[in-house]
């Protein structure tokens, strides 16, 4: 560990801007990119499951 | 033998493809996630600063696992790809689909961690150097990869398309690789050579490797997460995923 206080950590070494540009920029975008995934994923979903119960309704009334 | 090869082509229909990525995806998550806390706890804790970059270098730990990424993500499109062109699987063009944004993000964050590093190293956010102009190209060969898909109707057609596209692009990937020797660049030779003992302090090469493992395992995670929305957008009209859902 070579840092003495937290200020120093952040100010890496004056380097601050673009170690943490950069950091930040993986961070954010790796936490967007799978929420985005998992969204699309969510949404196709509940359209099948929507149109499922369309069609079970649709079958009901048919029925009845 | 025969019987646990047969029992492998099993996978390859979406699906059975479909609930397996969706028993990997939290493995892949905890291993992205473990190795993330073991590979940023180097970069900023035990890496020691380095003599001419001073903490600026430090960089490197997101930089290079994310231009990997971008290359080798690229690799593993284009094969999937190449095996649908060949084959005529349906899996294998929603793989490469799944991965094309994936990869596009890791060609971003390479430029872009790549500007940050070069404005206090070089002076200049970018340069037309060989080794940035291919990996821009790499970008824009995701991109267009991405917006040839989109523009055309029938999957099928658009997995025939894209493939032939991501095929042709392979061209760059060594271009890249190789550009840092090619060519007189600025930007520096690779970190990592294979025929030599690594030019660098241990730890620093350890981060490095934790990090590109990480970004590894995120990738997959990611990847199979899209796959799983890919495959049921594309069956919707099947009658396993009527049943497929909860």
């Amino acid at each position: 560990m070579h840092w003495n206080s937290v200020g120093e950590f952040f100010a890496m070494g004056g380097y601050a801007l673009y170690v943490w540009g950069s950091f930040g920029a993986c961070a954010l975008l790796m936490i967007v990119e799978p929420f985005l995934a998992k969204r699309r994923l969510s949404e196709v979903r509940k359209s099948l499951i929507r149109e499922r119960l369309a069609d079970e309704l649709e079958t009901q009334q048919r029925i009845s | 033998m025969r019987q646990s090869i047969i029992q492998w082509f099993r996978f390859a229909s979406p699906q059975s493809f479909y609930p397996l990525a969706g028993r990997m995806i939290p493995w892949f998550w905890a291993a992205a996630v473990a190795f993330g806390i073991a590979g940023l706890w180097i970069s900023f804790f035990v890496a020691p600063t380095d003599a001419q970059q001073g903490e600026g270098y430090r960089i490197i730990f997101v930089h290079v696992p994310a231009s990997w990424m971008s290359m080798f993500i690229y690799l593993v499109m284009a094969f999937w790809a190449g095996l649908g062109l060949a084959l005529n699987t349906r899996l294998s063009g929603m793989m490469a689909q799944s991965l094309a944004p994936t990869g596009a993000l890791m060609a971003a964050l390479s430029l872009w961690t790549g500007a940050l590093w070069g404005k206090p190293m070089w002076g200049a956010w970018w340069v037309w150097d060989a080794r940035l102009t291919s990996e821009l190209i790499l970008f824009f060969l995701y991109l267009g990869f991405m917006a040839l898909q989109a523009a055309i109707d029938d999957p099928r057609r658009a997995d025939k398309a894209g493939a032939i596209l991501a095929l042709v692009g392979v061209v760059n990937i060594p271009i890249i690789y190789f550009s840092v020797k090619w060519w007189n660049t600025l930007h520096q030779g690779s970190t990592i050579n294979l025929t030599k003992a690594p030019s660098m302090a241990q730890t620093m090469l350890w981060g490095m490797l934790l990090m590109a493992l990480c970004f590894w395992m995120y990738s997959i995670a990611v990847a199979l997460t899209r796959v799983r929305a890919i495959i049921l957008e594309r069956e919707r009209h099947t009658e396993w995923v009527k049943h497929a859902l909860e």
